[in-house]
């Protein structure tokens, strides 16, 4: 018991003193699910907007493998990314393997299911009616797209902040390509699941706590824009 | 030179039960027509496929310039309107709801900032200008939607319904304001609305639709 008090008070000194490893793997941490966020939503907004608003052929398919996505193990898509960086894998010349590049690539295949999921069921929820106003008033169909998508802006920003949520509490796929090397590719949780097997709580209790505090931000900022978005009642 | 429009022999049915049949008329002359009838006698389909935003399963629905029939695309779309019952406000404000049409047809914001002004002022709701729109009321609601296509200056204006979920006091509120819209003369005005005085009060042209086509006028 004393270990572990004794473990919390180091870990806030860690904190208040802006420990320069402690910090480093928090900025490494937000840079990877960062990026991996910003290319999901160049990627999968445009995409989701397509299968809301356009007919082809399986879309229905796409959509229930989407959702199923969702829930994708992390560590199966560590593997399959692994083995596709590998050096025998199809891309393993490129060499990405254990470097920041290759978590990134392993959490924008975690979160893309999650944003092209969601943003699609905020974008089919936009009531019809506002795709007729749209028209009516002389939009052009591209036009009548792009205002459907803002009618929707909160329920893809929702999005958006689930897939930030899941990829940075991630740890079994970036563990598996980011290989957890000191200094270079460890993160947050990765630093988590190690320092508590060695035994050394400190470090592990104070990015737990920083790891709280940005989920509790990140399910703040998530609560707030649902309430932004809920349209208002006083008709 | 006047947008005039024809629609001959048109036909529609929803889950096979026909709405329209063998729907005719001409909207030749400038002025207030108010298609009035019970409901389901085709009121709003019609309206809904002069406005192009349906189409008829049969029959010809024709715009004219003189005597030159003019092509369906957004050129046309954009000089013709449709107020539709339930309005479809954008979760916006009320100044960016009015200023809708004027921005996707590329106006420039201070003439955008003028038009949309006057229409608001129009309507009553200047005050209410950067309030969200979804908070107001059904009245206002409802002289948003006017002032919304107003604002856009069509040359044929359709309305569906317009007072039909709102007090004795807005209705007479949007009655005044098609009146002096009327007075302005810029716009042929199409109303469809089942209250018989107020189709009296707004009319220089009255039909009565009954079983899908226009019967009296």
């Amino acid at each position: 018991m004393d270990s572990i008090i004794e473990g919390f008070n180091r870990a806030f000194l860690l904190i208040f003193n802006l420990d320069a490893e402690l910090l480093s793997i928090i900025f490494l941490s937000l840079r990877v699910s960062g990026t991996a966020l910003l290319i999901v939503s160049i990627m999968g907004i445009p995409i989701s907007a397509l299968i809301s608003l356009k007919k082809f052929p399986a879309k229905g398919l796409f959509i229930s493998v989407m959702n199923t996505l969702m829930g994708l193990p992390p560590v199966v898509v560590g593997l399959f990314v692994y083995i596709m960086l590998s050096r025998s894998g199809p891309i393993g010349f490129m060499g990405l393997l254990y470097t920041p590049s290759a978590m990134i690539i392993a959490q924008t295949i975690l979160a893309f299911p999650i944003v092209v999921s969601l943003c699609h069921s905020a974008i089919v929820s936009v009531n019809p009616i506002i795709k007729q106003a749209s028209m009516t008033l002389g939009a052009t169909p591209l036009q009548t797209s792009v205002t459907i998508i803002k009618e929707a802006r909160y329920g893809i920003m929702s999005g958006m902040i689930a897939a930030f949520g899941r990829v940075m509490a991630e740890v079994g796929a970036i563990l598996i390509v980011g290989g957890n090397i000191a200094g270079y590719t460890r993160v947050m949780t990765t630093t988590i699941a190690l320092e508590t097997d060695k035994g050394n709580f400190e470090l592990a209790i104070a990015l737990g706590i920083i790891l709280l505090t940005i989920s509790l931000a990140i399910n703040s900022a998530l609560h707030f824009v649902q309430r932004k978005g809920a349209r208002p009642v006083n008709r | 030179m006047s947008l005039r429009l024809n629609i001959s022999d048109v036909w529609k049915s929803y889950d096979g039960k026909p709405v329209l049949n063998a729907c005719s008329f001409s909207f030749d002359r400038n002025g207030v027509y108010v298609l009035t009838g019970s409901n389901g006698s085709g009121k709003s389909t019609l309206l809904r496929i002069c406005a192009l935003i349906e189409s008829p399963d049969k029959g010809e629905v024709n715009y004219f310039s003189g005597n030159n029939i003019i092509s369906k695309d957004t050129g046309l779309r954009r000089r013709i309107t449709l107020v539709l019952p339930g309005i479809g406000l954008f979760n916006a404000t009320v100044f960016n709801n009015t200023a809708y049409g004027l921005k996707i047809r590329g106006n420039k914001s201070n003439e955008i900032e003028r038009n949309v002004n006057e229409a608001l002022k129009f309507v009553g709701l200047l005050h209410k200008k950067n309030h969200n729109a979804l908070t107001l009321s059904s009245g206002e609601t409802q002289r948003l939607g006017i002032a919304r296509a107003m604002v856009i200056g069509p040359e044929m204006l359709f309305l569906d319904e317009p007072t039909a979920s709102i007090d004795n006091e807005n209705t007479q509120i949007v009655e005044d304001i098609i009146l002096n819209m009327k007075k302005e003369d810029k716009s042929k005005i199409i109303i469809a609305t089942h209250d018989m005085m107020q189709a009296e009060r707004l009319a220089d042209f009255l039909l009565v639709m009954k079983e899908g086509k226009i019967s009296k006028v």
